[in-house]
């Protein structure tokens, strides 16, 4: 018999003892239902976490430090790069060569300093950070009040709510924090900073081109000539920033102590050449007015890569340093949450498959005669055996359809539920339930071998029926 | 292939069964439904089975019709030894090359009766644009293409019989195998149904074994009577009767 009279038989017997079959595909549905809203939890759950955590810079970023820098006194250092006392300087050309290093995203130079910021003439001490372009995706920017740089060069900031609080002079609450960001950021949004920061000047002794400098960083002997153009002044300067965004989250929550409260865009915090703590260690062999960096953040295009970027820039003569394992633990437990979950909501598909079993045993009993008509009239067994296959499949189909749509729907549900209760706790909502085209796919194809497998003993044992039998019995 | 029936010059003979048996066990006892039997059907001839329930007459229409196989001994149609066959082929055999109608007409309830006429062609594996028409065809034959979508608990049991007569020829089979088909019918109905039986048999050359208990029903249509007995053949005449009905008798239910 072929597929399409095989689908309109099985569809037509389906029907004909609707409620029974109706009932079957129900506990398909609800097997498949639980299943999908298992498995959608922990995915869910695992990419409100990577979600978090990779846009938290942590896991996608190495950060590469001058095997000079004091951070590694004590460490014991591999023996892949070169020795110590070889180590190179971070500076513009090896930003350069990192960034075209395979699966490198951006590498760009940590620009961070403590200043004065003056609002309305009143002086506040802070940390400033500057960020790429790219910080845009980063969610504390994606939530925030007003809007992130017009450009990379904008004489603009981004502030930081508990530093908004600061400038109004309202003190911050410790714990948690209900304060409404919107009402924070708008009287602030649109006005004006001053920020007063030392800037490094070349020193009129030596030449103030770049070039020449960078030129002058090839060859880093330490002849008396070149210490004595390693000398650069500073220069107390000012520059207005506009306030245009206010966020909520902290982009550096992980960084601790050194986090930064107010945020400049990355080419105009270069542009200004501050002057930094590691300024003063490298001026012995920076020789030059070119900055060298205290540190570079390397981002990659998947965190996979993160190793062999590392290994990379290890030979390249740099300290690195990534939160690899910390990835790596993280998703093998992801992978055990989603095992049990997936365990947990394959019980009721089982359960349900018993049910299949159990309406098509039934339903041999019931269609004995008709069955033996069948075959009386020429269906051979395996016609008969296609037919029980079919209609097992098209439960599962169908169930696995349903199923689908109602996990989708009790997913939309908790996560409208949590969302409600997160609001009530002020807390911003998320995405606890996420339902992938693949899992949809897989959700129903699941169902629908899961019916063929229950449909085998029944199939068979339809198939083998004798029609003399089943002939005789009225 | 050492069966007797292959030296029969083929059209002749279209069924020989040469010391059939079935026996089967019912808890502790052996039932010999048919112990021994010889039988040799002409193509063309309309052979009627006799006998007392019981006799075994039904179980020899099985075993022709592929439903069932021998204990031992053989059965050959048209030159195919039916024990030999696969379950498979025998699926195929029963669909391509024999008919039944049965005494409880056998039509599938939920299906209408064009369904019901279709089903043999959807195993046949006929092309579905070609399906309809000849169901209707079929139909029209027996004097339903008014009845076509309707379902059997719909329809009177001469109805009932004549759509499953229309079932039964779908496939174009040689052979037609009636068991006790007038058995639900009353004697008006039942006169419709055998002589539509008897048209198939005289018009399109098919074989008929009917399998009935009315002695007189056998004798006003077959040509021959076979009588059995506990499994075994006890009588076999030509019965000169059923020549002189035909023509007495106008199949006037055919096409009316």
């Amino acid at each position: 018999m072929k597929l399409p009279d095989l689908t309109e038989l099985a569809v037509r017997n389906l029907r004909e003892s609707l409620l029974r079959n109706s009932l079957t595909t129900v506990g398909i549905s609800v097997g498949v239902a639980s299943l999908v809203a298992m498995l959608s939890l922990g995915i869910g759950l695992q990419e409100l976490a990577s979600r978090r955590l990779m846009k938290s810079g942590l896991f996608d970023t190495v950060v590469v430090t001058s095997r000079r820098d004091l951070r590694n006194f004590g460490h014991e250092e591999e023996r892949s790069g070169p020795a110590p006392g070889e180590s190179r300087i971070l500076d513009e050309s090896t930003r350069q060569e990192i960034e075209h290093l395979p699966n490198v995203m951006e590498a760009y130079p940590d620009i961070r300093f403590i200043t004065e910021l003056r609002f309305e003439d009143k002086p506040h001490l802070t940390m400033i950070s500057a960020l790429p372009d790219s910080a845009k995706s980063n969610d504390a920017f994606e939530q925030m009040q007003g809007h992130f740089f017009s450009s990379d060069m904008a004489a603009e900031v981004v502030i930081q709510k508990a530093f908004a609080e600061e400038l109004l002079g309202k003190t911050p609450k410790s714990g948690l924090d209900e304060t409404n960001v919107a009402s924070l950021a708008a009287p602030l949004l649109g006005k004006e900073l001053v920020m007063r920061y030392a800037q490094r000047e070349a020193s009129p002794a030596t030449s103030s081109s770049a070039a020449k400098g960078a030129a002058k960083d090839t060859s880093v002997a330490s002849s008396d000539q070149n210490l004595a153009s390693a000398a650069y002044s500073v220069v107390s300067r000012e520059q207005k920033l506009k306030i245009v965004g206010v966020a909520d989250l902290d982009p550096e929550s992980m960084r601790g102590p050194t986090r930064a409260r107010v945020f400049l865009p990355l080419k105009l915090a270069e542009s200004l050449h501050v002057m930094q703590p590691t300024d003063l260690r490298e001026i012995t062999r920076a020789a030059s007015d070119q900055p060298a960096y205290s540190s570079i953040s390397v981002r990659v295009k998947n965190p996979s890569q993160i190793r062999e970027i590392e290994d990379a820039i290890k030979k390249m003569g740099f300290n690195t340093f990534s939160i690899l394992d910390a990835t790596r633990s993280l998703q093998q437990f992801f992978a055990v949450l989603d095992l049990f979950l997936g365990i947990f909501g394959s019980l009721a598909l089982a359960v349900a498959s018993i049910g299949i079993v159990n309406t098509l045993v039934m339903a041999i009993l019931e269609r004995r005669r008709e069955i033996g008509i069948m075959k009386a009239i020429g269906a051979s067994d395996g016609d008969v055996k296609k037919l029980f296959f079919a209609e097992a499949g098209a439960m599962g189909i169908l169930g696995g359809i349903v199923g689908v749509a109602l996990g989708w729907a009790i997913g939309q549900a908790i996560n409208l539920g949590t969302n409600i209760y997160l609001k009530r706790q002020a807390l911003p909502p998320e995405h606890f339930w996420a339902v992938p085209w693949w899992l949809v796919g897989a959700a129903i194809v699941f169902a629908f071998v899961v019916s063929l497998l229950s449909g085998l003993y029944p199939a068979g044992r339809a198939a083998r029926l004798d029609p003399v039998q089943a002939l005789r019995y009225e | 292939m050492g069966t007797p029936c292959k030296s029969t010059p083929n059209g002749s003979a279209a069924i020989h069964a040469e010391q059939l048996c079935r026996h089967y066990h019912m808890g502790e006892a052996l039932i010999r439904a048919v112990d021994g039997l010889n039988l040799q059907v002409r193509a063309g001839e309309f052979v009627a089975l006799l006998g007392s329930s019981g006799s075994g007459k039904s179980s020899v229409l099985n075993l022709i019709a592929g439903l069932d196989r021998p204990t031992s001994g053989s059965v050959v149609v048209h030159d195919r030894d039916l024990a030999k066959l696969s379950r498979e082929e025998l699926a195929g055999y029963r669909l391509r090359n024999v008919g039944m109608v049965f005494q409880s007409f056998n039509l599938i309830a939920s299906m209408t009766l064009a369904e019901n006429v279709e089903l043999p062609m959807r195993f046949a594996e006929v092309e579905r644009g070609k399906r309809d028409s000849l169901a209707r065809e079929a139909l029209a034959r027996v004097g339903l293409q008014a009845r076509m979508n309707h379902r059997p608990s719909e329809l009177s049991g001469g109805e009932q019989q004549r759509a499953a007569l229309a079932r039964a020829l779908i496939n174009r089979p040689q052979l037609l195998l009636a068991d006790e088909p007038t058995g639900n019918l009353d004697s008006r109905t039942g006169t419709e149904i055998m002589n539509m039986v008897r048209e198939f048999n005289q018009q399109l050359g098919m074989t008929v074994v009917m399998v009935t208990h009315e002695r007189e029903l056998a004798e006003r249509y077959a040509q021959r009577l076979i009588f059995l007995a506990d499994g075994k053949l006890v009588g076999d005449e030509a019965n000169s009767v059923a020549a002189s009905a035909a023509r007495i008798e106008p199949s006037e239910a055919v096409r009316p």
